[in-house]
């Protein structure tokens, strides 16, 4: 499934949204457009020999280095990267999708970088893009209730991000 | 039939709206497991909307674990599903053991998969006890904890701690069982073995817990793929799907040479169904009582399990191996693993970027999935039916907020 035949099926039903691919990892994964992801997951779910009927994990993974000494030495530039682990219960196959993002929409401080929501075709995103907004600052657009999940609804900042400061207090409360 | 018109008399009969009202329930209420909040939107005694709100114990143990080497996380992934420590000190050192390509001893291994099980039974034997007890039934509790107390007293034997293990770790255990301890495993579970008829008596074929289980929260296979459930809650809508045989490989190698059949209804039948009780006439497929069975078949799987793992264990006479060092450099590369977890599939995700303290860490967890279906289950049931809905799903707020 993982080889390149599955890529090339891709590929030609949707011209260009293959960024990139990693065949070589551990648990190879597939990099594609922002622009093309819910095009790709429902491909993937629908009309896939696999079927990936089941989303099993939505990840954001920030990528950036507030040490300007450390940020200096790292071999990549600052993003974020949304991964999607992908699950199908017919051909018990998984398959890990990649999408890279910016920091922050438009490079301006404080906007959230934006993706389409893939809950409209796996329920379980619902929750998982929660998640993510809520700990890592994605703003999934098409979400059908894009509010914070773990945290207060009054909670400032984004705690996964690499440059979040754990504020002083909250509500009377000591924090730091 | 004539046709009901609005100022038919017989009419006020049937519609018995009232004004909408909210409940909230939780987040301390006894039969809410933890700190979960449900708010409910009821007319009457219907239940039309259910809304969960989480997070009242999130400690974001994914950000303490950016600040902290792979093997110092362990004590953070026992706080998650509290109940079923052992298991999720697998799920991560298993993640941990795939990114660095590490293959642990076959002493090891067997041990590994006598300790979950018996971790699977005492986490099973606590959700059968409670969801007792949300039904408003007091015994099944104290039976079952009963026999947890006595798998609490192996593991405090084996590691010294009750609850909070850190025993499963990155490359084997922390230390290899004590003498006798295999001998005090099968005394108990030739104990406990005749005594699984009695929660069978207790529970499963009581008239009364059957009345308010069977039926009750059908949740289709379909749904239940579809939200991402897992283990029981999938397996009791009779989807044939059960990570220690259907896994990556680097988790059913574990496993290999055991004998277990999945727990799950095929053709209208359990697997070696003749010596369980007979499903009831009123259950549905993918109801409560079904999830709550699942749980109780695969009680008796562990114990078999156990049993062909002591065989193997002591058969095994090569040494048990050290674990990793504490500060141990992660490789560059990011994994995922997802292990069979009493409650469900529990997946960590892993990045590491040459240190020992990985870049990322990411837990996802099998009750958090679970309860999100839980407002689909709960549409249009009696506000009584909740408690039984929430119990069924067997979710634990320490993975959920995590």
């Amino acid at each position: 499934m993982r080889g390149p035949a599955f890529l090339e099926r891709l590929e030609a039903a949707l011209p260009g949204a293959i960024v990139a691919t990693h065949l070589e990892a551990i648990d190879p994964s597939v990099e594609v457009a922002a622009e093309q992801l819910v095009d790709v997951c429902r491909w993937l779910k629908e009309s896939s020999d696999s079927r990936f009927d089941s989303l099993e994990s939505v990840t954001a993974v920030d990528w950036f280095e507030p040490d300007p000494k450390k940020a200096a030495k790292v071999t990549w530039s600052p993003h974020t990267e949304l991964i999607y682990h992908l699950w199908s219960t017919v051909s018990r196959v998984s398959l890990v999708l990649k999408v890279k993002l910016p920091r922050w929409k438009g490079d301006v401080p404080g906007q959230l970088p934006e993706v389409a929501s893939v809950a409209g075709i796996w329920r379980t995103a619902d929750w998982h893009e929660r998640e993510a907004y809520d700990l890592s600052g994605i703003h999934f657009t098409g979400h059908p209730d894009l509010r914070r999940i773990l945290c207060p609804e009054d909670w400032e900042g984004h705690p996964l991000r690499k440059d979040y400061e754990m504020p002083l207090e909250y509500h009377g409360i000591r924090a730091k | 039939m004539a046709q009901l018109v609005d100022d038919d008399p017989r009419i006020i009969e049937f519609d018995v709206r009232t004004d909408e009202m909210l409940i909230n329930m939780g987040p301390q209420h006894p039969s809410t497991h933890g700190v979960l909040r449900l708010v409910l939107r009821t007319d009457g005694e219907i239940v039309s909307q259910v809304e969960p709100h989480i997070g009242y114990l999130h400690r974001c143990a994914e950000k303490i674990g950016e600040n902290l080497s792979a093997r110092q996380w362990i004590p953070y992934t026992d706080r998650m599903d509290y109940l079923a420590a052992m298991n999720m000190n697998l799920g991560w050192s298993l993640a941990v053991e795939k990114l660095m390509r590490h293959e642990v001893s076959e002493r090891a291994r067997h041990l590994r998969v006598l300790i979950v099980e018996l971790g699977r039974i005492s986490s099973h034997l606590v959700g059968m006890g409670a969801y007792g007890l949300d039904l408003g039934t007091f015994s099944p509790f104290l039976y079952a904890f009963r026999e947890r107390e006595k798998i609490l007293d192996l593991f405090e034997e084996a590691c010294g701690a009750r609850l909070t293990y850190s025993y499963i770790t990155v490359g084997g255990a922390t230390a290899d069982l004590p003498p006798g301890w295999l001998a005090k495993c099968e005394t108990f579970l030739d104990q406990f073995e005749p005594v699984i008829q009695e929660y069978h008596a207790l529970l499963t074929t009581n008239a009364i817990f059957i009345k308010r289980t069977a039926g009750v929260g059908v949740l289709s296979p379909e749904m239940a793929i579809d939200y991402g459930c897992s283990g029981p809650v999938l397996r009791g809508s009779g989807v044939d799907q059960d990570l220690r045989r259907d896994g990556e490989s680097m988790y059913t190698a574990m496993y290999d040479g055991y004998a277990f059949e999945v727990a799950v209804q095929k053709n209208g039948h359990y697997p070696r169904d003749h010596s369980y009780p007979a499903v009831p006439p009123d259950a549905v497929l993918g109801d409560c009582w079904h999830r709550f069975f699942v749980r109780m078949l695969e009680v008796v799987q562990s114990m078999d399990l156990v049993r062909q793992a002591i065989d193997r264990y002591s058969a095994c006479k090569e040494p048990l191996g050290e674990p990793l060092k504490l500060m141990e450099k992660l490789p560059v590369g990011d994994v995922y693993l997802e292990t069979e977890c009493p409650k469900g599939q529990m997946g960590f995700y892993l990045v590491g970027d040459g240190s020992p303290i990985p870049w990322r860490v990411r837990a996802r967890s099998s009750s958090f999935s679970n309860l999100s279906v839980l407002h689909e289950l709960c549409r249009g049931c009696l506000i009584a039916d909740v408690p039984a809905i929430v119990g069924s799903l067997d979710v634990v707020m320490g993975e959920i907020d995590r």
